[in-house]
């Protein structure tokens, strides 16, 4: 380990750090300051730019501008292995082991150390994977393979990796999300015994419990940039909430006052094993349902169940009381469900087929006569849907890939709006679309609502959850934990029960 | 002695150790297994015909194996970083058509040359290869599947349909193409020597075990440092080279040469290598796997008239094999899974 410095010179410093890619910043103001011997939390709402600064540090990406100071030296990484040359190592959230190598090799690759004729040395190097598994007081066989250790074992192997260089600053990227608590507690007790030896951690974390419990200080990002930076002593939960979020819920959502009817889809303890577990809940015709949460609360994941995208082990899901067999999505639909799935280029659209094509896709069997889909029926179609919802388009005939990322979500919805359904599941509406379009998006889904529809969204824009919803569900780690009606819901409540920490302020 | 079992974890069973060993020891079990149906296969043709190990026989069959043994080593190196050569076989009638024009144009050029001339164009034609796919970022099957007919057409427009004849090789080529040392081929022993070298190069030299990581995982790999770009592009130059090795180790053996040599042998040399154990996603196999699997079939090919089998089955034969050994694997895969999986990942 690193001989012991004062607690006055930062290890790691960067200011001003902006990175973008394309039109999107990621990254507009980061900042950082890491000190030997301390361990500093990292908040931040999903989106706010911690990963980016995660990759910045780690020499993936190259900020556009800004300054990355080691012990006070200005350095440029220029790739993962410079950064690991400066003594920097990584932990991602899914660790990058070689599943087919040896434990012993996955912590050596690239940095074996060697005998005669640049050889390797075998011995040496499981020699030394011992003493770091003493060390880190774990018990991992050398020898295996890194396929089939668990995802705690894994994190120890990085660990591992990262002692084995001597490395000053180790960044873990949300360590803790797939661990169980006994797992927690011992990566907890290894990563205090190298705050001990004097290396610099960045421990990023959306549980404030473990933030609050390990860290010595704690910087809050938000959209990009960073907030504040104050010793943990000196901050409450709270605080850090309001941090995060920080911003007016703007007016912009349109809400139409609506008859709100019968149950249309009732979900009653759907559960998944290791996904989610025992969810249930109503969506009213004419209302629109938040289903919030942190990315990885499993909020994704049972929309597809109940589509019947994904299966699940036990629950049902009921449509006007008639129960839809699992795993079918064409009975999904059949009763009148429609999914605007998360991942539009992937999920959503086929990316090389006209807009003509992809908007009647959904209804190739509706539209055809005598078995044969006609290219005129089909035009016309899709003119009427995209003309209705103002979609700008070329040509119908243009691949759906030219279109502007707001347009091709028009495109997804029109293609899932023509099939008339009574239950409308929008998994991240608006993600990465213009403000102009995200207006029209939510206009939409209120006459929708006003129409008598039951619309459930999936959103992690908490100003949308907010504008948008009569009732806010809340999953935390594949649980529906807080069911917030629409008076009681604010930033602070959601956020505090999206994080775990509801009934605690 | 660590042990696997982990305290803190009631849960984990208490023979995790042997059970990790046992895992390491059905790898073991895997080329052991190729060479047994070798064996076999050897053992029941002789019964049937005993002239099938006579000396002259037994030449052949070495003989008949080193070609395919060769490329089957850099097509292992290639598979392994998850890529694939197809344009060996191309390569290789390159190489042995040039070395017909080289010993053509001078008779007395020595044999060392002749090597170098062919290894030099299957370098050329490799670097091609490595640079498409590295730099371009074009998936290797479309690239070497793209320059198995490029390779090939230049192969056909410089050959112009001209045929080399033996008469026309110097006789000292053609006796390296028939000599005999202690009852083994000098051209098997070119193959021995590959296949050691790229063995020991595999297993003990860093950038050899990084083409395993590349293979087993390319986006770690990334994260770990490793210039992925370069190794490929090493990997499919080495291919390359071997091939060109294997078109002049061709040219000594027959003698006899049109633009025509090693036209689809690519296929073979696939399937020696996943008949020897290499996973065809990269990250794990071994040479000494593929060379077995290289020799099981070509002796295959040798014994199944000598067992008069209907040569229209032989293909069908050749090809339940690539789909045993393929199954085999998945068997192994899964047993091996099961017997890491301490327990579930989530405690959850």
């Amino acid at each position: 380990m690193p001989e012991q410095t004062t607690n006055d010179t930062p290890v790691l410093t960067l200011a001003g750090a902006r990175k973008s890619f394309g039109a999107v910043h990621a990254l507009l103001d980061g900042r950082l300051e890491l000190r030997a011997g301390e361990v500093h939390g990292l908040v931040g709402e999903n989106g706010a730019g911690k990963s980016t600064l995660v990759k910045v540090l780690a020499g993936v990406h190259a900020p556009d501008e800004g300054v990355l100071a080691l012990g006070g030296q200005p350095t440029v990484l220029g790739g993962p292995a410079g950064a690991r040359a400066a003594g920097i190592a990584v932990i991602y959230q899914e660790p990058t082991l070689f599943p087919d190598l040896s434990v012993t090799e996955n912590i050596f690759m690239g940095r074996q150390p060697l005998r005669g004729l640049r050889r390797i040395d075998t011995a040496a190097m499981r020699r030394r994977t011992r003493e770091l598994f003493a060390q880190l007081g774990v018990q991992i066989d050398p020898d295996r393979p890194a396929r089939g250790l668990s995802i705690a074992d894994q994190q120890l192997v990085e660990i591992a990796k990262a002692l084995s260089f001597d490395a000053r600053v180790l960044v873990m990227d949300e360590p803790t999300a797939a661990l169980s608590g006994v797992e927690v507690e011992r990566l907890f007790a290894v990563v205090r015994s190298l705050r001990e030896s004097g290396a610099a951690i960045l421990f990023i974390s959306h549980r404030f419990d473990e933030v609050f419990a390990l860290c010595d200080r704690v910087t809050v990002m938000r959209d990009g940039r960073w907030v504040s930076t104050d010793p943990v002593a000196e901050l409450t939960v709270g605080q850090v909430v309001r941090r995060m979020v920080g911003r007016e819920v703007s007016q912009l959502y349109p809400r139409q006052d609506t008859q709100v009817g019968d149950a249309v889809l009732r979900v009653r303890g759907l559960t998944r094993a290791g996904v989610f577990d025992a969810v249930s809940f109503e969506v009213r015709a004419g209302e629109i349902v938040a289903l919030a949460g942190l990315v990885g609360a499993g909020r994704s994941e049972v929309v597809r169940a109940v589509f019947g995208v994904d299966r699940y082990d036990s629950g049902e899901v009921l449509v006007d009381g008639q129960r839809l067999p699992r795993g079918r999505l064409a009975a999904a639909m059949a009763a009148g469900v429609a999914l605007v799935p998360e991942d539009r280029r992937q999920q959503g659209l086929v990316m090389e087929l006209p807009i003509e094509r992809n908007v009647t896709l959904t209804r190739r069997w509706s539209l055809s006569r005598l078995g044969l889909l006609g290219p005129r029926v089909e035009r016309e179609d899709a003119h009427r849907w995209t003309r209705l919802l103002q979609v700008k388009v070329g040509h119908l005939s243009d691949p759906v890939s030219t279109l502007s990322g707001g347009n091709q979500q028009k495109v997804v919805l029109a293609k899932w709006l023509s099939t008339n359904p009574k239950v409308l599941i929008v998994d991240e509406p608006t993600r990465g679309i213009d403000v102009g379009t995200k207006a029209e998006v939510h206009r939409l889904m209120s006459q929708l609502a006003g129409e008598g529809v039951a619309v459930l969204m999936v959103s992690s824009e908490l100003p949308e959850v907010l504008g948008m919803a009569d009732r806010v569900l809340v999953m935390h780690e594949g649980r529906l934990v807080e069911e917030i009606a629409r008076d009681a819901a604010d930033e602070e409540s959601v956020m505090l029960a999206a994080t775990g920490q509801a009934g605690r302020s | 002695m660590t042990t696997a079992t982990k305290p803190a974890q009631g849960a984990s069973p208490p023979r995790a150790r042997g059970d990790v060993r046992g895992a390491r020891r059905l790898f073991v079990i895997r080329e052991l297994g190729i060479a047994l149906a070798l064996v076999l296969l050897v053992a029941v043709t002789t019964i049937s015909n005993s002239r099938f190990l006579s000396a002259q026989s037994r030449k052949d069959l070495m003989l008949g194996a080193t070609i395919l043994v060769v490329l089957a080593v850099g097509q292992t190196i290639v598979v392994i970083t998850r890529n694939v050569d197809l344009s060996v076989g191309s390569v290789l009638g390159l190489s042995a058509f040039a070395t017909g024009k080289l010993f053509l144009a001078m008779p007395d050029a020595p044999i060392v040359l002749a090597i170098l001339a062919g290894v030099g164009l299957g370098v050329l034609c490799g670097a091609v290869n490595g640079a498409l796919i590295a730099i371009a970022r074009v998936p290797a099957l479309v690239v070497t599947l793209g320059t198995l007919y490029v390779f090939r057409g230049l192969d056909y427009s410089w050959a112009a349909g001209q045929q080399i004849n033996a008469a026309d090789m110097p006789s000292g080529f053609k006796r390296m193409g028939t000599a005999v040392v202690l009852g083994v081929p000098v051209l098997a022993l070119f193959a021995v020597a590959v296949l050691l070298i790229a063995g020991f190069y595999l297993r003990s030299y860093r950038s050899g075990r990084e083409m395993y990581a590349i293979g087993s995982d390319p986006d770690a790999a990334r994260l770990s440092g490793i210039p992925v770009g370069w190794r490929v592009f090493t990997a499919m130059t080495v291919s390359g080279a071997l091939a060109g090795l294997a078109g002049v180790l061709y040219a000594a053996r027959f003698g006899t040469l049109d633009a025509a040599a090693g036209t689809s042998i690519e296929l073979n040399v696939v399937a020696a290598v996943v008949v020897g154990g290499v996973a065809i996603f990269g990250g794990s196999g071994s040479v000494y796997g593929a060379a077995l699997g290289a020799v099981l079939l070509s002796t295959m090919g040798a014994a199944l008239p000598v067992l008069r089998i209907d040569p229209f089955w032989q293909q069908a034969v050749v090809g339940s094999l690539i789909l045993a050994a393929i199954g085999l694997d998945r068997a192994l895969t899964a047993r091996i899974a099961r017997r890491l999986r301490g327990r579930r990942a989530r405690g959850a």
